[in-house]
C-alpha cells in the first residue's frame, strides 16, 4: 500500500559507515504549520508503533495508536499545533528498512538491513524536518522507545527542539530489557519458516516466532494488578477442532482468558509487523545508552540545554521503572536544564501511557500549554488556569 | 495568595532565576512568572501537587529538599525559596548548605518554636505545645527539627551566612514590628522570614 513519504536521493550515512540510499521517510501529519513555521510537534512512536498515531491503521483498521491523545481539542491539540509523526528507519511501514529494495541487488534488504543505532533513526527523522522546511520543533514527544528518540534529539540537536517529553522511557536500556529482547529474538529464529531471515524468499512469514516474540514482550507492558484485573483466572471452553489446531497445551478443552489474550496478541501482531524489522529496532534499542558516548557522563549531553523538560513516569511500570526516570532528571538537574518530573500513579505497567489516565492527560496538556505560554504562542482555547 | 508569600514575592528582584522547594501548589512559581517574569522552577514532594502544577504548565519536579538539592550546579539559581519545611527535613543545616550553594540567596521561613505559648505551655502543663502554627501532636507532626529565631540566627553566624533581611510574622503570615529586638521577636512572632546569603559572595 502507499504511505504518504519522502524519498531523498542522497541518502544517509549510518553509524555503523554504511550509507543508504535512497532514503525513505513515511510520515503522517495533523493541523497546520503556522505561517513562522514554530509550532510543530514531532511524535516518535515506540518499537511497535507506526506514523498513524491519529488515523485508523491501514492493515487493522484499528484507532490511531494515541488517537486519544493527538487530535483538535485533544492533549496534543491539532487546532494549535502541527503534529508530524514519522515511521521510523529500519520500520516496515514505508520508511527504508528491511523490507526496502537494495538499491545493488533489486531485492529486500531482508536481514542484511544494516545495523542502526537511535542516532540514525533521528538523524532521518532530521532529513525530514529538513525537508518541511521546520528550524525548530516546538516539542519532540514520545514513549518507550519514542522517549529514547526524544532524548536523542534534545542531546543531538539541542537548539532545534524547544520542548521535550520523555515518557516511561531510560536513558539507557537496561540488562533487563536486553534481555527480554533476546528473549523475542530467539523465538523468532527458533522459527522453522525463519530460514536465516531469508523467509520472504521462501514465500512464507515466522509468524509462530514472531508471535510468541509479541506474546512474552506483551506481558512485560503489563502489570500484575492489571493482568489480575483483566483476566484473573477466568477460564474459557474451547472446542475441539480449534484445540487440535492450536497444538496440545489445552487440557480438559479449557484455556485461561490471559492465555487466548496473548494468542490474540500474538497472530493480529504477525498481520502488521515484518520479523527483519522487529530485529533490526530492538536492536537499536538495546545499543541505546545515551551516556556511552560520553564517557559514562549523562550530563554532558545536556549541560545547559535550554530544552524545557517533561518527564513521565508511571507508578507500576516495571519495563521502564521511575528509577530510569529519576535517574535522567537527576542528570538533567546536575546539566542545569529546566525540569518538570511527574511519576502518574498507575497500575497498568507500562502499557499506561496509551491508555485512559487523566492525569496524564492533564500533565501533557498542561505542560504543553506552559511551554506555548514560554515560547510566546498566543493563549490557546484550553488555557488550564 | 498567602501574606507571608506575597513578602517572599517583595524580596525576590525581576527575571532572577527561582528554585521554590516545596512548591505546593505552583502559586509562587506561577506569580513570579507572570508578574515579574521570573524563570521560576519548583520541586514539591507531594506527587498530587507535582501533577496539579505541571498540569498548569508550571515547571516542577518531584523530589525532595533532602535529597535532590545536591544535584544542581553551584549557583544555578538567583533565590532558593524554603517555606515553612526546614523544620520537616532530614539534616536542617546541610539542607541551608545546600541551598546557598545553589543559590546567591536563599529566602527561608519556618515557625518559630521560640513563641511564647510554646514556652508558656510546656512550662504549665510538662506536656509538648500545640498551637494553631504547631497543630500536630508529638508523635504524628512531621516537623521533627523545631528552632527558634534565636537558634536560626546562631547557625546562620556559625556556617557564615549574612543575614540580608529578617522579619517576623504572624499565623497568617503578615509580619509584625518584632524588627527591633531579636529577643521580642523570638517571644511573640509565630514565623520567621529570612533572606540570606553567603559571606563569599557580595550583593
Amino acid at each position: 500500500m502507499a504511505h504518504q513519504n519522502i524519498s531523498l536521493e542522497e541518502g544517509l550515512e549510518l553509524q555503523c559507515g554504511q550509507h543508504i540510499a535512497p532514503l525513505e521517510i513515511a510520515y503522517q501529519t495533523y493541523g497546520k504549520l503556522s505561517p513562522a513555521r514554530d509550532n510543530a510537534i514531532l511524535v516518535c512512536h515506540a518499537l511497535t508503533g507506526d506514523q498513524y498515531v491519529a488515523d485508523p491503521h491501514p492493515f487493522t483498521g484499528k484507532p490511531g495508536w494515541w488517537a486519544r491523545m493527538v487530535g483538535p481539542g485533544l492533549p496534543i491539540d491539532t487546532d494549535r499545533f502541527f503534529v508530524i509523526c514519522p515511521n521510523v528507519l529500519g520500520g516496515c511501514m514505508g520508511s527504508t528498512g528491511p523490507l526496502s529494495i537494495r538499491p545493488d541487488t533489486g531485492k529486500p534488504w531482508g536481514k542484511d538491513f544494516p545495523p542502526i543505532t537511535m542516532h540514525d533513526i533521528v538523524a532521518a527523522q532530521v532529513t525530514l524536518i529538513d525537508h518541511i522546511g521546520i528550524g525548530r520543533l516546538f516539542a519532540v514527544i514520545g514513549a518507550s522507545m519514542g522517549g529514547m528518540q526524544v532524548l536523542t534529539w534534545a542531546a543531538d540537536y539541542p537548539e532545534r527542539v524547544f520542548a521535550a517529553m520523555p515518557i516511561a522511557t531510560s536513558p539507557y536500556q537496561s540488562a533487563q530489557n536486553i534481555a527480554f529482547n533476546e528473549v523475542s529474538r530467539q523465538a523468532i529464529f527458533a522459527d522453522p519458516e525463519w530460514h536465516g531471515g531469508d523467509y520472504r524468499a521462501f514465500d512464507t512469514l515466522p509468524a509462530r516466532g514472531l508471535g510468541v516474540a509479541r506474546m512474552m514482550a506483551h506481558i512485560t507492558y503489563l502489570s500484575e494488578e492489571a493482568l489480575t484485573r483483566k483476566f484473573g483466572r477466568r477460564i474459557r471452553e474451547v472446542s475441539t477442532s480449534s484445540s487440535h489446531k492450536e497444538g496440545s497445551s489445552f487440557f480438559f478443552g479449557e484455556m485461561f482468558e490471559v492465555e487466548s489474550y496473548l494468542r490474540h496478541q500474538g497472530s493480529t501482531f504477525v498481520r502488521r509487523f515484518d520479523a527483519n524489522s522487529y530485529l533490526s529496532i530492538t536492536r537499536a534499542m538495546d545499543y541505546f545508552d545515551l551516556a556511552a558516548e560520553y564517557d559514562g557522563d549523562l550530563v554532558i549531553p545536556f549541560r545547559d540545554s535550554t530544552t524545557r523538560f517533561c518527564v513521565i513516569s508511571f507508578s507500576s511500570d516495571w519495563l521502564f521503572p521511575t528509577s530510569q526516570s529519576r535517574h535522567l532528571v537527576k542528570a538533567l538537574n546536575k546539566a542545569g536544564a529546566n525540569v518538570s518530573f511527574v511519576e502518574i500513579d498507575s497500575d497498568r505497567g507500562h502499557d499506561a501511557f496509551l491508555l485512559e489516565e487523566p492525569d496524564f492527560d492533564r500533565t501533557m496538556r498542561g505542560f504543553l500549554n506552559g511551554a506555548a505560554e514560554h515560547a510566546g504562542f498566543p493563549q490557546g482555547g484550553h488555557h488550564a488556569r | 495568595m498567602r501574606v507571608d508569600q506575597e513578602l517572599i514575592a517583595n524580596m525576590i528582584a525581576p527575571r532572577s532565576r527561582v528554585l521554590d522547594v516545596g512548591s505546593g501548589d505552583g502559586e509562587l512559581i506561577d506569580y513570579l512568572f507572570r508578574t515579574r517574569a521570573c524563570d521560576a522552577q519548583g520541586i514539591e514532594l507531594n506527587m498530587e501537587a507535582v501533577t496539579q502544577s505541571v498540569a498548569h504548565g508550571l515547571p516542577v519536579m518531584h523530589g525532595d529538599a533532602d535529597h535532590d538539592l545536591a544535584n544542581y550546579p553551584d549557583g544555578r539559581f538567583d533565590y532558593v525559596v524554603l517555606q515553612r519545611t526546614l523544620q520537616a527535613v532530614a539534616r536542617p543545616r546541610e539542607v541551608l548548605r545546600q541551598l546557598l550553594r545553589i543559590g546567591r540567596y536563599a529566602i527561608v521561613s519556618f515557625p518559630n518554636f521560640g513563641h511564647w505559648q510554646l514556652r508558656w505551655q510546656l512550662l504549665v502543663t510538662g506536656r509538648m505545645p500545640m498551637t494553631p502554627v504547631w497543630a500536630t501532636p508529638w508523635h504524628e507532626t512531621p516537623n521533627i527539627h523545631p528552632c527558634t529565631i534565636r537558634d536560626f540566627m546562631a547557625l546562620c553566624e556559625e556556617d557564615g551566612y549574612v543575614v540580608e533581611r529578617w522579619m517576623a510574622v504572624d499565623e497568617n503570615g503578615a509580619s509584625v514590628p518584632w524588627r527591633r529586638s531579636i529577643r521580642l521577636a523570638n517571644l511573640f512572632g509565630e514565623q520567621a522570614l529570612f533572606l540570606l546569603r553567603r559571606a563569599d559572595i557580595s550583593q
